[in-house]
């Protein structure tokens, strides 16, 4: 019976199929609010407003001829989209939304859970550096060092934003964290400032516009999936809209007091709070231009980071004064 | 470490095959080559085979977006040759349609600037503002792309007074939208850090390597045709040569906003002071022998045709510039200094139309550089005999 319920976990709720079917939905989201904002319809055709667009892309996809260049490093090449896919289809299952027992340690919620949820979620970039790189064309080769220079721009922003409200709780246990900021709210807002660092940070990570450098189409082609075609762009597309879901949820648990009330109505605010989270990066994607990678980098050390400290110490002095 | 990347002939960026390959050393540009000559035109000779006012529908598909740039500048010089002067109200419908046009070429290439900086909401605003103006142009001419409304001696439709109503309520439509991009192209902070002092051509480069158009322009030379040879109805216009002085894509984008603001204030003097009278005059068949240059401001520059006439009903010689080709030794220029995110955004500012200034094809050997020119029954074989040898393997891998 413990076999069966693992399995159901992993593979039905709150595993691939679940992720499956929230991350298309908030693919659909993003592509329909990005429409709107510019004045276009979105994804109209395919189920009732569209909504299965996504889905059908991917099926599409995965229908397509799958080429590999005959001198990329066939094996890294082929095997890469799919660790990206089960790295963060496992950050998926840390989150605090499936876990109903908020005092007892399982396998998906111990303490430090949030610095994990934040490794796994570096490795994407990793991944799509050496996708870039094992595909030897030379728009990839760009595209991937691209991606590890923003790395080194967005990276300590986000872990010191993010952690900022664990140091207020005094926790590395998402849900404990939620539950501390669940039993007084008001706390919320001194972590204002860290939530939009964390947004800029987040859209950085998931390579949306502003910071969509690596793939910037008009530029290098395709940037790090110049060489990707078929089923395994289908599974690095997946990958990007788990990471968009993952890294929402993220956010929401930690600055936006977590996903309470059990199965259904933890859902419901789990669902309610990820789009919200998406519905401003959505908004940062339809209002900037796309930048340049050394600007992002100056950027991120001379206002963001600075910033998060500023955050830190707010956090610090809260905690030595009032709690 | 420095390699050279190539950007086209087939890229994203560029809509038409053209082929600059960047040396860059990690993120910088070291050195930019540009090579010319994937589209075989042919249009020249086929010109001399057609007769003069078959001609006007030729040079009008030159280019897709400034038809009306090419077939006017052909017209104006053909009348020169036939001796006949188009009646004044065929001359402002004429010119009329060619401010139309300026702005609906401004609005486009505002938009691709748009995309190409990555800001494709801009792009989405400003292409569905160019359909007011698109829409006009259809009521005016019956045609969106190609107007057809230019003819020997004058113009084809007249205007009523509905159809003048109509455009002029859409200038005020598209003066205010215009002054809310002028806002955002030069406040938004993420678009102007992208523009801003990239692609630099300073005053004397501008002059010595002979930029035309906005390019020149946003370089502080204050170069235009309407200007500097009032031909047909610009003498008798009030309007402001458009420059800036930042001489970088940032300029180039003001230069284009202002502009578009000066062809609101052309289109509405002519609108309001259209004469009464015919549309045209009745063209001779035949050209005495002689020859004329003609010249036009097009959207993206002065724009010349070269006509020469034997006392026959077709040309002896058509010579075209596009204005695009006048702008390629200023592009090389400016390629040369900056980041590779900055390629397309310089190649877009200068408003390339690569087809219109390609004219014939040399084919190169990549592997040994010996160079040859054939015919097109041998380029065929030698397709047909490639496709033959070609291995039939598929190279496809499953991946599980």
């Amino acid at each position: 019976m413990a076999v069966l319920k693992t399995l159901i976990y992993l593979i039905v709720y709150p595993g691939i199929i679940f992720l499956f079917v929230y991350s298309t939905f908030c693919e659909w989201f993003d592509r329909k609010v990005y429409a709107r904002l510019q004045n276009r319809m979105g994804p109209t055709h395919t189920g009732r407003w569209g909504i299965l667009q996504p889905v059908a892309d991917f099926v599409k996809l995965m229908a397509k001829e799958d080429i590999v260049p005959d001198k990329a490093d066939k094996t890294l090449f082929t095997v890469l989209p799919i660790f990206g896919l089960a790295i963060v289809a496992t950050a998926g299952l840390l989150l605090p939304v499936w876990h109903f027992n908020p005092v007892a340690s399982s396998f998906n919620s111990f303490s430090g859970d949030i610095i994990i949820i934040l490794y796994l979620l570096s490795l994407p970039t990793l991944i799509f550096f050496l996708a870039g790189w094992s595909s030897t064309n030379y728009f990839s080769t760009i595209g991937g060092t691209r991606v590890l220079t923003m790395l080194f721009g967005y990276e300590v922003p986000l872990f010191m934003a993010v952690l900022s409200p664990a140091i207020l709780a005094n926790s590395w246990r998402l849900a404990e964290i939620a539950m501390f900021y669940q039993r007084k709210p008001w706390l919320l807002l001194p972590n204002l400032l860290g939530f939009v660092i964390a947004l800029i940070c987040v859209q950085a990570k998931l390579e949306r516009t502003p910071f969509d450098i690596p793939h910037a189409e008009t530029e290098i082609v395709g940037g790090t999936f110049t060489e990707y075609s078929g089923k395994k762009l289908a599974f690095f597309r997946l990958m990007t809209d788990i990471e968009l879901v993952v890294s929402s949820g993220l956010v929401a648990a930690v600055f936006l007091g977590g996903f309470p009330g059990g199965l259904w109505l933890g859902l419901l605010n789990f669902v309610i709070k990820t789009l919200f989270v998406i519905f401003f990066l959505s908004l940062l994607r339809a209002l900037t231009s796309r930048i340049r990678v050394d600007q992002v980098v100056s950027f991120a050390w001379r206002y963001l980071a600075p910033l998060a400290v500023v955050q830190l110490l707010i956090v610090i002095l809260i905690k030595g004064l009032l709690l | 470490m420095k390699f050279t990347i190539p950007i086209g002939p087939q890229h994203p960026a560029l809509k038409e095959p053209i082929s600059l390959r960047m040396t860059v050393e990690g993120e910088v540009i070291r050195d930019a080559d540009i090579r010319l000559g994937y589209n075989h035109r042919g249009l020249e000779k086929l010109a001399e085979e057609k007769t003069w006012i078959q001609n006007i529908y030729l040079t009008e598909r030159i280019c897709g977006i400034c038809s009306h740039s090419h077939a006017t500048c052909y017209v104006q010089g053909v009348e020169k040759l036939m001796e006949i002067a188009p009646p004044k109200r065929g001359n402002y419908i004429r010119y009329l349609v060619a401010e139309l046009e300026r702005i609906h070429s401004h609005l486009l290439w505002l938009g691709v600037a748009g995309h190409e900086a990555g800001f494709d909401t801009f792009f989405m605003y400003t292409w569905r503002d160019r359909e007011v103006v698109m829409d006009i142009l259809e009521m005016i001419s019956g045609n969106r792309v190609h107007y057809a409304i230019n003819t020997l001696g004058g113009v084809r439709r007249d205007l009523d007074e509905m159809q003048i109503k109509k455009s002029l309520e859409g200038m005020e439509i598209l003066r205010k939208r215009s002054e809310y991009y002028f806002k955002i192209g030069a406040s938004e902070p993420t678009f102007v850090a992208r523009l801003a002092g990239v692609g630099y051509l300073s005053k004397e480069q501008a002059i010595d390597l002979c930029a035309v158009g906005p390019t020149a322009r946003a370089s502080g030379v204050p170069r235009d045709v309407r200007r500097d040879d009032p031909h047909a109805v610009y003498d008798e216009i009030p309007f402001d040569v458009c420059t800036a002085d930042t001489c970088d894509v940032l300029g180039r984008v003001v230069v284009r906003v202002k502009e578009l603001m000066e062809s609101y204030k052309i289109c509405e003097f002519l609108l309001k002071n259209l004469p009464a009278g015919d549309i045209a005059v009745k063209a001779p068949k035949r050209a005495k022998p002689n020859e004329f240059l003609s010249r036009y401001e097009a959207p993206r520059g002065e724009n010349t045709h070269y006509i020469k006439s034997n006392g026959t009903d077709k040309p002896e010689r058509l010579k075209v510039r596009a204005p695009t080709l006048a702008n390629y030794p200023a592009t090389v220029q400016m390629l040369k200094t900056g980041f590779i995110a900055d390629i397309p955004l310089i190649f877009a500012a200068i408003d390339p139309c690569i087809c219109c200034a390609e004219r014939t094809v040399e084919l190169v050997n990549a592997r040994t550089g010996e160079k040859k020119i054939r015919r097109f029954s041998e380029l065929r074989k030698l397709a047909e005999k490639r496709f033959n040898e070609l291995p039939s393997k598929r190279n496809a891998v499953w991946p599980f």
